[in-house]
């Protein structure tokens, strides 16, 4: 039997299996802890940031932080707050997001968070940065203007052999996600919703199925994200 | 010893312009003109995007009627998607769209009406500029503004319920609408608490029309020769000759009545209409080829409508047209300040549409949309309230937009907008030593009867108000 560790968020006593993620842990005792490169059942990552908390002092990503006996963790603090709020202004300014017509818009979990920080504009400049649509796949467009780079797409969407459809290209400023054109050939309908689902922005999006749900039924207008963590009953 | 006056800002009209007159030492007026200082930037910037983000991506063009740009560009998109050519969509589909279109245009006709140009026919041309505005009526006639402000949330509400958001919503998708009208919305606009139902809005509609008789009565020479010159018309029109705002074919009518667009399919509109562009404007010039740049202009909206429709299919609305025919003696009417009373007869028929659409079994249940076989190219064209709207896009085979083509209804109005000025400044300007505020608004009410939207019409960014510039030569 795995051993239980107590550590505290907050100054919450919570409770965890030892060597559990962080982020993990705290979502299990109802603290929501906001990621955008971390998907439940996926390998941490690590790359997106927005999950930094204080860890006994030190800033650490709580998506690869295994939890120990005794951790000390500031998460909600003003502090590590406006350091989040930073970081998702980075990502609107960083890309072109324009929520406004983008068909993600009530699933996007970047719009999500902004939302949930009351964030109405960056306090960076804008960058607009010319970035591609790539759409001559059969299924799927991608469109790097949305894309954060979280790399869920890599990691989770596999053939039944385990090879991934997606992959990195180039690398720092020019780093960007493709789809093996011969594996986009035998790409599924269902693979498709799959990676669209996986994606956490609307940088990719299966074809001929937008705004099929109205305004009021997406995700986030009926709830605020990380609300349904937060209302978990802890013991 | 030239002079240059400039009134800025000029309000109520939607977006932002600039006239100019050219004016004699004799007050007599050399040349007028009503640019558009904005740059178009739409038609470029959606090359690239799937076709599918159309509708709601192109009615980001306007705040005031997005439902528009939102229906043609669906339009346009069914029939890449394969829907058919704009009668073949699942009737709830078809029926969902035309309620929000009909909330649309009894909304944005009521913000027109009510909140623009009241203000100049009730305290008229000459008053203080401090009280031409819908502030000033609402201390002056307490019940009217009050009505105004209802008969417009009523409008938004119905869009609302069928875009999903009163402002930019998404209903319309390619092949039909991604919601049916729930129960409790249609009790609510059927059968909802004084005043928010529509057998009140049909009755306020009622009322605003005697208003404008009674205010008619008051000031004939006004209404009747204010503005007044001799046009072409165009609209879509139902393939029987009945007013459509949704769907139908092309008809343009002579100053005499006579068609010169024979009902011809909107899909083939490029084969009638041209757009030339003139170097002191942003926004084109439309014309009929058949008649050439000269005299092929032609004028959209309300006052259109009422010249090329045989007859309207609500009962009230078509007492009204009668009436609008019999004074014109079945001929065009060519009163500019008529389009107001146009405007109140599409009112009432819109309210009259909605209470029919909200009684139909179809809106609650049903498929909501279908797609078909691709096709590469879609035209889509509606009767927003300003007037015909064009929305014309090409695709390649990866679903992206290569080529679009808008023609919005205020640009259709280019040249009579022009027009209008130059008559008005003709007559008020002659003899006239100085250049007063009334007399710049007595041009600004003649543009302001065609409810222009400039933004629409150039796809504006940014803010810059409507300047008449006066050039003394």
């Amino acid at each position: 039997m795995a051993e239980v560790v107590r550590f505290f968020i907050d100054g919450k006593e919570c409770m965890a299996k030892n060597g559990d993620y962080l982020l993990q842990a705290a979502k299990e005792n109802g603290i929501y802890i906001p990621t955008l490169c971390h998907y439940d059942g996926l390998k941490p990552k690590g790359s997106c940031r927005v999950c930094t908390c204080k860890v006994n002092g030190r800033l650490m990503t709580a998506c690869t932080t295994p939890i120990a006996e005794g951790m000390m963790i500031e998460s909600n603090t003003l502090e590590i707050e406006e350091m989040r709020k930073s970081i998702i202004e980075l990502f609107f300014v960083d890309g072109n997001h324009f929520c406004p017509t983008c068909e993600k818009s009530g699933y996007c979990e970047l719009q999500a968070l902004a939302y949930r920080y009351r964030i109405t504009a960056p306090r960076y400049p804008f960058l607009f940065p010319l970035k591609r649509v790539v759409a001559d796949y059969a299924k799927i467009i991608i469109d790097h203007n949305r894309c954060v780079l979280c790399k869920r797409c890599v990691r989770a969407i596999k053939d039944e052999m385990g090879k991934s459809f997606f992959a990195y290209r180039r690398r720092g400023q020019n780093i960007e996600v493709i789809l093996d054109k011969r594996m986009s050939d035998r790409m599924s309908f269902e693979i498709a919703l799959e990676a669209e689902n996986i994606c956490p922005v609307g940088a990719i999006m299966a074809k001929r199925t937008a705004f099929t749900t109205p305004i009021g039924y997406r995700k986030f207008d009926k709830i605020t994200i990380g609300s349904d963590i937060e209302k978990i009953k802890t013991k | 010893m030239g002079q240059k006056i400039t009134i800025d800002p000029v309000t109520r009209v939607e977006g932002h312009g600039k006239v100019t007159l050219y004016v004699n030492n004799d007050g007599s007026i050399e040349q007028a003109r009503f640019h558009i200082v904005e740059f178009r930037g739409f038609e470029r910037f959606v090359q690239g995007r799937p076709y599918w983000e159309m509708p709601v991506l192109v009615q980001r063009l306007c705040g005031i009627c997005p439902v528009s740009h939102h229906l043609a560009a669906a339009k346009a998109i069914d029939v890449i998607v394969g829907a058919g050519m704009g009668d073949e969509l699942p009737p709830t589909a078809e029926k969902m769209r035309r309620l929000m279109h009909y909330g649309q245009i009894f909304q944005s006709h009521a913000l027109h009406f009510f909140f623009l140009a009241s203000p100049d026919l009730l305290f008229g041309i000459d008053a203080e500029p401090a009280k031409r505005n819908v502030l000033f009526l609402a201390q002056e006639n307490r019940d009217l503004a009050h009505r105004a402000i209802l008969m417009r949330k009523f409008g938004q509400e119905i869009i609302l319920a069928t875009a999903g958001k009163k402002i930019h919503g998404t209903g319309a998708i390619p092949g039909g609408i991604n919601k049916h009208l729930s129960l409790e919305e249609k009790d609510k606009f059927l059968k909802g608490e004084f005043p928010l139902n529509i057998d009140t809005m049909i009755q306020w509609s009622l009322e605003t029309l005697d208003f404008f008789h009674h205010y008619e009565e008051q000031h004939k020479d006004f209404i009747q020769s204010f503005v007044s010159f001799p046009s072409n018309y165009l609209s879509l029109i139902r393939s029987d000759g009945a007013l459509d705002l949704y769907h139908g074919v092309l008809r343009a009518v002579d100053p005499n009545g006579n068609k010169i667009l024979p009902d011809v399919d909107y899909h083939e509109y490029y084969k009638y209409i041209e757009e030339e562009v003139r170097s002191w404007s942003y926004m084109k010039f439309p014309y009929i080829k058949t008649l050439g740049q000269e005299l092929g202009w032609y004028t959209v909206g309300p006052l259109a409508r009422m010249n090329t429709a045989d007859f309207i299919d609500t009962p009230l609305a078509q007492k009204e047209f009668e009436l609008f025919r019999a004074v014109h003696k079945g001929k065009p009417c060519h009163h500019v300040m008529h389009t107001h009373w146009a405007r109140l007869i599409e009112i009432l028929h819109a309210a009259e549409k909605i209470k029919v659409l909200l009684e139909d079994p179809d809106i609650l249940a049903g498929e909501l949309f279908r797609q078909g076989n691709k096709q590469f190219e879609g035209i889509g064209l509606i009767e927003a309230p300003r007037g015909t709207l064009f929305h014309h896009y090409k695709i390649n085979e990866n679903d992206q937009i290569i080529q679009a083509n808008l023609i919005v209804s205020t640009t259709n109005n280019n040249q009579a907008m022009n027009n209008a000025v130059l008559q008005v400044a003709q007559r008020t300007f002659k003899g006239q030593k100085k250049v007063t505020e009334s007399m710049t608004n007595a041009i600004e009410v003649a543009i302001r009867a065609y409810d222009p939207c400039l933004s629409c019409a150039t796809h504006a960014l940014g803010q810059m108000p409507l300047v008449i510039e006066i050039v003394n030569t």
